[in-house]
């Protein structure tokens, strides 16, 4: 498909007012499914989470999950959203292969939590209020692969393939209020708020929250009205955009379409889009109207969800610290400029280095760790620096050595090399590649008079002040040691000897 | 007919627990009687012998090595085929269901497997239990054992069939808006529908979740309350069943006492449109009872009149969305049209050539019922007019212990005399389907035999919900009346089947 004609960013944002609306999917991760007792588990082989009700089988009937309630309600209540004293299950009608009943089991006109609001901090410091319409629960859908043709689509496979392991798991749909005036700031405003709530979610342990396996998944909703008009534009909704850049990208890129389209004298065509990273555009999809009827109606087949005040209370007392409050607390401990601090935040790896430092290592040497050698070795290894066979508790106690003099940084990086392909840990890995350093100054002084001996032309030079001659001595010793000296000590005991 | 097949389940279990009778004894004896008059009657969809008798040999063993697990252990039973059972297919009635055999047994059929009580077969029904005369069902309409060439109610036509034509000494039923009831009176059996959650709807293929209940239809109100003790109770799995135990239905049957009783007769459903011979003997059971000492109040419940409607936008509201699930992909009838097929034209092929007339009918009323625009006009409504019939229940049972009403406002019908008008068969179940949107419980007791053409009417005990208990009691004390006053049963009239 080729690309769209676009508008320059600057011009669109001069000409029209952007607003925003953000629909985003959390997917719980309770031990069980929503409505029946399979596993909630990611990466099983296809169809074997499954049993009468989850595929939908005649005469199959749900049953409320309470802890995915528990987890839903402690959502809400993080957003600062009121609960409702009577949640109940609606029905959504519609026919898809990957919905086993052909109705989804959702809130409609009764969501568990509602009228909320959230702060999301730009980079440049500005503090948004997004105002949050509600959060309800509802269940996932099977997942579809489709088989022959060209695009992966529906459209043209040859035949699909249907996996019920996802259908029925627990999700949280959390819906924004429109979003007015974030101006250009708009797809970073985006970005951002569904990094909020990525954090929150995985901060109080709700969700795995990875963003790649659709954990969180994000429907953008954008629409561009003329500066000044009242009536709101006609919005198109990018369907589980799935990274945060892509957020970003999405929202830009429908911001530059619509104003190109509307420019030009068009009308926009309400329908959902596809964001594709790869080729950096939305695609339309199916058109969606408000008319769209998914004939709603109360779920018969499950009494309504009625919190007591008892159980809020108890759920909100379990609520962890804000993640935005968590964030400026560590910096603030940690003593991180705001450029240093922001690549952790970018790279995700806050909670990895809390808990390094947590264990025993300093607050700099662990953001160097994960966002230096860690990330560079998860970069070549193509895996996200967490998901890295390596503890913070190993890289606190390899830090460890390296504080007392015990191991180098070069030969604490084999170390983690090492621990990375399984040999154990860090004082195993020591032992068993024989990395610990040469500490015993008897057999540094006779390294260093061997070559001394080859080179009797290095003492005189140092002693006339050309210390810069000791490098080369240096450099047979820790050949002769085989790299596990502490360079800087040999420095020192040559120039001792020169005296 | 032999002696065993012409028993009370209740006599039949003290044959078994006494060591009168095996279990298999008795098991062959239904099976050999419905193997011959099944085709005659048209009840059972599917039934094994061997698997039948397996199960009352395992029944006779259990008896041999120790005692009955349950009041009915052995006692062999029907039940309609829009349950779920593992050893069995089930079809609902429906084409879209042929040869289905399910991955899991219901709650109820569970139970049974637990009380030892071996299954005779599947019973027929209306397609997804939609229609009061099975004539809907996809596999051919069951007869009335009264007179073959008459209906037997439905949707459970197949199992008052059973019953009345002593294929079963037991069946299963259930009842959205009066078919375990309407099948019991035009058949002179019992049929009861429990307060709505008092049975498990777990494995009972829906017709409308809100409306559905299992029950049981029988011979006598003792064996229906024996077996309502035997599938009632909580089920983790349904999420509507009731949490605490209504205790025992047996125990309030043999509490039977006329004394004090508070009898309310429905205004609205006593006058006009029924047949004279069916009123007249219901007026003669409402006179008996004050006789016997009752006292006889009319109630008022103005908005009885617009049960039928509202039930007609309930009911195809909530079917429609339940049926919709019968789409090819993952069980039952797969229909792949010509040409180059995509997902929605199997879908759309399977569901054309899958469903019959009447569930086409229903899932395009209760499609159209709860479309944006005419929500609130139809189903937002009906729901209102489920909220004023409740409140008019409630009221009326601050005044009276239980209402009588006629169950049926005629007796059985020819086949074919309705099928071809809806509205006409939807106002079979004109006293049945308060009972439903209100979730109270219902019973239908045999009545005598109407007047003018000697077919059997019943006579319906409606009571608050959760006091299953008083209905069955009064419902003995209405049965005992006719007992009193015939000798016997209004079933033990039944014609000899072999000879029809």
């Amino acid at each position: 498909m080729a690309k769209e004609q676009l508008m320059s960013y600057e011009d669109a944002i001069e000409r029209f007012e952007v607003v925003i609306g953000l629909e985003v999917h959390v997917e719980l991760n309770t031990v069980s499914k929503m409505f029946c007792g399979c596993a909630n588990n990611f990466g099983s082989e296809p169809n074997t989470n499954v049993c009468p009700t989850c595929l939908g089988l005649p005469g199959s009937l749900p049953a409320v999950n309470r802890k995915a309630v528990e987890s839903s309600i402690a959502i809400g209540l993080a957003l600062d959203c009121q609960i409702a004293s009577n949640g109940r299950f609606a029905r959504k009608n519609y026919f898809y292969p990957d919905l086993a009943k052909n109705f989804q089991t959702s809130q409609f006109d009764e969501p568990i939590a509602f009228e909320g609001e959230i702060s999301i901090e730009l980079e440049t410091g500005e503090v948004f209020m997004v105002p949050i319409e509600r959060a309800h629960m509802e269940e996932d859908a099977g997942k579809l692969t489709h088989v022959g043709g060209a695009t992966g689509r529906i459209q043209g496979a040859e035949y699909s393939l249907v996996d019920y392991n996802r259908a029925g798991v627990p999700l949280v749909e959390i819906v924004t209020k429109p979003i007015y005036g974030a101006l250009d700031k708009a797809p970073e405003l985006a970005a951002t708020y569904v990094r909020a709530i990525r954090d929150i979610v995985k901060s109080m342990n709700v969700s795995d929250a990875k963003m790649e396996r659709g954990n969180v998944r994000c429907d953008a909703n954008v629409s561009l009205r003329e500066k000044g008009a009242e009536k709101l534009g006609t919005r198109t909704e990018t369907k589980n955009v799935n990274s945060l850049k892509s957020i970003e990208n999405t929202v830009r890129y429908e911001i530059q379409r619509q104003a190109f389209i509307l420019a030009a004298g068009g009308k926009i065509i309400q329908e959902t889009r596809h964001w594709h990273e790869d080729r950096g555009h939305t695609s339309a999809g199916r058109p969606k109207s408000d008319a769209d009827d998914y004939r709603y109606f109360p779920e018969p087949d499950l009494v309504p969800v009625q919190p007591s005040e008892e159980w809020i209370e108890e759920i909100r007392l379990t609520l962890t610290e804000k993640p935005s409050v968590r964030r400026k607390r560590l910096q603030n401990d940690w003593g991180f400029a705001d450029l240093e601090f922001r690549d952790v935040l970018n790279s995700d790896l806050l909670d990895e280095i809390e808990a390094t430092v947590a264990a025993g290592a300093s607050p700099q040497s662990a953001r160097k760790w994960w966002t230096g050698e860690l990330a560079r070795l998860a970069n070549v290894q193509e895996v996200a620096v967490q998901d890295l066979p390596i503890t913070p508790e190993q890289v606190a106690s390899i830090q460890k050595l390296i504080d007392s003099g015990e191991l180098t940084d070069r030969i604490a990086r084999d170390v983690v090399a090492g621990v990375l392909a399984g040999e154990g840990e860090p004082a195993e890995v020591i032992e068993s590649r024989g990395l610990k350093i040469v500490t015993d100054e008897g057999a540094l002084i006779a390294a260093i008079d061997k070559a001394l001996a080859s080179q009797p032309d290095v003492m005189e030079k140092i002693r006339d002040g050309k210390l810069q001659a000791a490098g080369a001595v240096i450099g047979a010793v820790m050949q002769e040691m085989r790299g596990q000296a502490d360079a800087s000590r040999v420095r020192a005991l040559i120039l001792e000897r020169a005296k | 007919m032999t002696e065993i097949t012409s028993s009370s389940a209740a006599a039949l279990a003290g044959l078994i627990s006494s060591k009168k009778a095996s279990s298999v004894e008795i098991t062959t004896a239904f099976l050999d009687r419905l193997e011959k008059l099944n085709p005659k009657t048209n009840s059972y969809l599917y039934f094994n012998r061997e698997n039948s008798l397996a199960q009352a040999k395992r029944a006779d063993q259990q008896l041999a090595d120790g005692t009955a697990v349950s009041p009915l252990h052995g006692v062999p039973i029907a039940v309609k085929d829009n349950l779920t059972t593992t050893d069995a297919p089930t079809t609902a009635g429906s084409k879209i269901l042929e040869g289905w055999v399910p991955q899991y047994d219901a709650t109820v059929v569970r139970k049974l497997r637990e009380a030892s009580m071996p299954i005779l077969g599947k019973t027929n029904l209306d397609e997804f239990a939609m229609g009061s005369s099975t004539e809907f069902s996809a596999y051919g309409p069951s007869k009335n054992p009264w007179d073959l060439s008459r209906i037997p109610g439905g949707s459970g036509g197949g199992s008052s069939s059973a019953i009345a034509g002593h294929l079963a000494p037991l069946a299963i039923g259930s009842d959205t808006g009066g078919s375990i009831r309407f099948p019991a009176a035009m058949t002179g059996s019992v049929g009861a529908k429990p307060t709505y959650g008092a049975v498990s709807r777990y494995g009972l293929i829906a017709l409308a979740s809100s409306l559905d209940q299992i029950g049981p239809v029988t011979n006598s109100v003792m064996d229906a309350a024996m077996l309502q003790d035997v599938i009632g109770g909580h089920d983790p799995h349904d999420s509507t069943s009731l949490p605490n135990s209504l205790g025992s239905m047996v125990q309030s049957v043999k509490k039977a006492d006329v004394k004090g009783l508070k009898v309310g007769v429905v205004k609205q459903l006593s006058s006009d449109g029924f047949q004279p011979g069916v009123k007249t003997c219901f007026d003669d059971t409402i006179e008996k009872l004050a006789a016997a000492g009752a006292e006889i109040i009319e109630v008022d419940c103005p908005s009885f009149e617009y049960a039928v409607a509202a039930y007609y936008l309930i009911l195809p509201a909530e079917a429609s969305s339940n049926l919709a699930k019968f789409d090819s992909v993952r069980f039952g009838l797969r229909v792949t049209p010509d040409g180059n097929p995509t997902i929605e034209n199997v879908m759309a092929a399977t569901r054309e050539q899958g469903f019959g007339p009447e569930v086409k009918r229903r899932i395009i009323l209760g499609t159209y019922a709860l479309s944006s625009g005419y929500y609130d006009a139809y189903y937002g409504s009906a729901q209102k007019v489920r909220t004023l019939i409740q409140q008019d229940l409630a009221r009326a049972f601050t005044q009276a212990d239980v209402l009588l009403t006629p169950t049926a406002p005629t007796t059985a019908f020819k086949i074919g005399e309705k099928v071809n008008d809806p509205l006409a068969m939807y106002l079979n179940d004109i006293a049945t389907i308060p009972a439903n949107l209100a979730g109270i419980p219902g019973i239908s007791v045999p009545n005598g035999l109407a007047s003018e053409d000697g077919l059997p009417s019943g006579v319906q005990i409606l009571a608050p919900a959760m006091q299953d208990g008083q209905m069955y009691r009064v419902a003995s004390i209405v049965e005992k009346l006719y007992v009193d006053q015939w000798g016997a049963s209004l079933i033990a009239r039944v014609p000899d089947l072999e000879a029809l």
